[in-house]
């Protein structure tokens, strides 16, 4: 087995302004290492929806990605308010994001369900007042 | 069409650098909700917004566009255009409105979708 490569990132959750600067990082770095446009662009989809969610509902948290030959898996955590019921999260349009989120262009409920769509793999471990970890694996 | 052609069309304003302007985009999406540009975009290569945010010119990014057109007479910030001309990305503004905007360039032949062209 080849070497995976792998980025760790703190997510900034005290300043919006910065969200989604991870991903963009990503994103140069899986066209650098030479990944196709296809595989690139689920991961950085996948990554920022949840990169904007943690600065949104939980303050921040931290931004794995290990990136290797068949699989690109992105870890997110945080230790943030966690989702009491992660089925009624996973829906189409369901979103607890309050109205000075919603202005910034953000919180239409289609966050989970996109990251749903563009990855192989979505795992949420979370715990209601201690955190969420999101797993997302992205196989080709 | 050329992204210069979007410019002229538009009375458009170009902020960043020449080097995109020659690039060619078949297709565009109107939305001020980021959410549902990352949710309903498939290979649209312009975005056409009245919202000002960085996370406007990271939205484009991930989903590999090369032109944002800022209309209402909106600016962005210098941030905003200088991480524009990092990921590749056209920035302009136009004093027109989003609804104006978005029927020219649909007249002049982009369409919502890259399969969907219309004559």
């Amino acid at each position: 087995m080849s070497d995976t490569v792998k980025f760790h990132f703190d997510v900034d959750g005290s300043d919006f302004s910065s969200a989604g600067e991870a991903s963009v990082t990503v994103k140069k770095k899986l066209r650098q290492l030479g990944y196709p446009p296809e595989v690139i662009r689920r991961v950085s989809i996948a990554m920022y929806e949840g990169e904007i969610n943690m600065v949104i509902h939980a303050n921040g948290g931290t931004a794995d990605v290990e990136a290797s030959d068949d699989e690109i898996v992105i870890i997110l955590s945080d230790k943030g308010p966690g989702i009491p019921n992660v089925e009624l999260a996973m829906q189409a349009g369901y979103s607890t994001a309050k109205d000075h989120i919603r202005n910034l262009g953000f919180g239409a409920g289609m966050g989970f369900p996109n990251m749903k769509k563009y990855t192989d793999e979505m795992r949420i471990d979370t715990v209601v007042g201690q955190g969420t970890t999101i797993t997302m694996k992205v196989r080709f | 069409m050329k992204i210069k052609e979007i410019g002229n069309l538009l009375d458009a304003v170009c902020l960043t650098g020449e080097s995109h302007l020659d690039s060619e985009v078949i297709s565009a999406c109107c939305s001020d909700m980021m959410s549902d540009v990352l949710a309903y975009v498939k290979d649209q290569g312009v975005l056409i917004t009245g919202l000002i945010n960085p996370q406007v010119i990271r939205t484009a990014n991930m989903m590999d566009m090369i032109c944002i057109v800022f209309v209402r007479g909106k600016k962005p910030t210098e941030e905003m255009v200088e991480l524009a001309e990092e990921c590749g990305i056209a920035v302009m503004c136009t004093e027109k409105r989003a609804f104006e905007a978005s029927g020219i360039l649909y007249a002049a032949g982009l369409s919502r979708s890259a399969e969907g062209k219309h004559v």
